[in-house]
């Protein structure tokens, strides 16, 4: 039966500390890359160029329809030369880092794309022929008039779906990145503590998530939707 | 970019085993299937359990599945799959235990350890889509189950229950969409499924974009048969004239 010993937590905690820093910065670095790469995919599928239109819906639908836990290990073992020539990056930066911020970019523009599509949908075509009866350009219209109302509406679902971007972040474990989950399971491996380790991170982010989805439900109520 | 592709590789001798690495690759996708169909089933059973719960008049039961749901999609897919890894074995009564640590085959292990993971952390999402299926009937619906005279269970097995589900076959085929996809996590407890087949073709046959494009087309492959199968699904169930079970062709 299982038998605890809680107090190799607390002896942790600089390193998990170093490892929590490692989880936000790659959900801050995707949610803010990601959503604006998202906006762009979401306004080039609506594009009157049909083959931007093409490759926006080619870019979502293969992105959505492979593992992210294969998009990593793309990202990971295949394309780290790519990306260092791409990004200029020095030698010693840590790839793993890197890859992991651009594959989750990567990953979550699609999805952000279409729920900001969906919520550009939701506005009424009237609005858009007012608009453009006002005198103003196609992007005016878009950026003006279209784009806040749609991000006003779907303001619950892009927090959502931040919050389940938090949650992915713990799989950057298969390329061996040290997060906050990553660096639970390494003490807990070195130490012997390793079901410890593992309960402890579930609760951490299970109460980082829990506080979240409650707080999106409040937004949810002061936008009156 | 690699310059000379070799779609050959597939076709030469695995280092062990008398196949070749079209066979390992096969093998992965198997598992992967097989991972999803039994995952399904316990997601599917659970979360329909749970989504009715959520629904009946009593409040105890409500927060049951309540807390069911907040607990399950709150945590991490991976952690889980670990807690379940290292904590469910030893929770077995101690024979039993015993015997599914040192008897079973390790990858059965895995498998079945998987499959609770998966199923249960899905089953959080198809119950709230139960859930969301049968409080989208109308109220009518269930006052007049009981007028008619029929209890309350048979109320959900005669009325509610088949009017939910054929309003909630879409979100149900993106869940399983989510969910081929989500097997992928199980190679990180050592199963040997797509993805591990994936790291494994790398090691050996050092073709790396070759094995890597393979295994991202047999997900894409999975995926597709998935929304054919749900789609011929919705059709067959789709109740004439009610608008019910999706578009109407």
């Amino acid at each position: 039966m299982l038998d605890f010993d809680w107090s190799i937590i607390a002896q942790s905690l600089p390193l998990l500390q170093k490892g929590i820093l490692v989880t936000l910065k790659i959900t801050i670095t995707s949610i803010i890359l990601g959503m604006v790469l998202g906006t762009l995919l979401a306004v080039a599928r609506i594009s009157i160029y049909a083959p931007l239109r093409w490759l926006a819906a080619a870019y979502v639908n293969c992105f959505r329809s492979i593992p992210l836990v294969m998009v990593l290990l793309w990202f990971y073992l295949i394309v780290p030369q790519f990306l260092t020539k791409f990004l200029n990056l020095s030698p010693l930066t840590d790839i793993r880092l890197v890859s992991a911020m651009v594959a989750f970019t990567a990953f979550e523009a699609a999805y952000y794309s279409e729920i900001i599509r969906a919520g550009m949908n939701s506005v009424s075509r009237g609005q858009n022929y007012a608009a453009l009866a006002l005198g103003m350009t196609k992007s005016q219209t878009l950026i003006y008039v279209i784009l806040p109302q749609a991000f006003r509406v779907m303001t619950p679902l892009l927090l959502t779906q931040g919050v389940i971007l938090f949650q992915d972040t713990a799989l950057v474990y298969i390329i061996g990145l040290a997060d906050f989950f990553r660096t639970a399971t390494n003490i807990g491996k070195t130490t012997g503590y390793e079901i410890e380790m593992v309960l402890f991170a579930g609760a951490g982010y299970f109460v980082v998530c829990f506080c979240a989805s409650l707080a999106v439900t409040v937004v949810k109520k002061r936008l009156k939707l | 970019m690699q310059a000379n592709w070799n779609w050959g590789i597939f076709f030469e001798q695995a280092p062990f085993g008398n196949v070749t690495y079209l066979n390992w690759l096969i093998d992965g996708f198997l598992t992967t299937a097989a991972l999803f169909v039994c995952a399904w089933i316990v997601a599917f059973i659970v979360g329909s359990f749970f989504g009715i719960l959520r629904t009946l008049p009593n409040r105890t039961l409500r927060t049951v599945g309540a807390t069911y749901v907040a607990i399950f999609r709150n945590i991490p897919l991976i952690v889980q799959f670990f807690i379940w890894y290292l904590a469910a074995p030893d929770l077995l009564p101690r024979d039993v235990s015993v015997w599914f640590k040192s008897e079973l085959n390790p990858n059965a292990q895995f498998f079945i350890l998987s499959t609770c993971a998966l199923g249960l952390f899905t089953g959080a999402r198809v119950c709230e889509q139960v859930r969301s299926g049968i409080l989208a009937l109308s109220r009518g619906q269930r006052y007049a189950g009981l007028a008619l005279g029929l209890t309350l269970p048979q109320t959900y097995v005669h009325v509610l229950l088949p009017n939910a589900y054929r309003i909630i076959i879409p979100p149900l085929t993106s869940e399983m969409l989510n969910m081929v996809k989500n097997t992928a996590v199980a190679s990180t407890i050592g199963l040997v499924e797509l993805t591990s087949q994936a790291n494994r073709l790398l090691e050996f046959s050092g073709f790396a974009y070759e094995s890597f494009i393979a295994v991202t087309l047999a997900y894409v492959f999975l995926n597709f048969i998935v929304m054919r199968a749900m789609r011929v699904l919705e059709k067959k169930m789709r109740l004439p004239s009610t608008g019910m079970g999706g578009k109407n062709a």
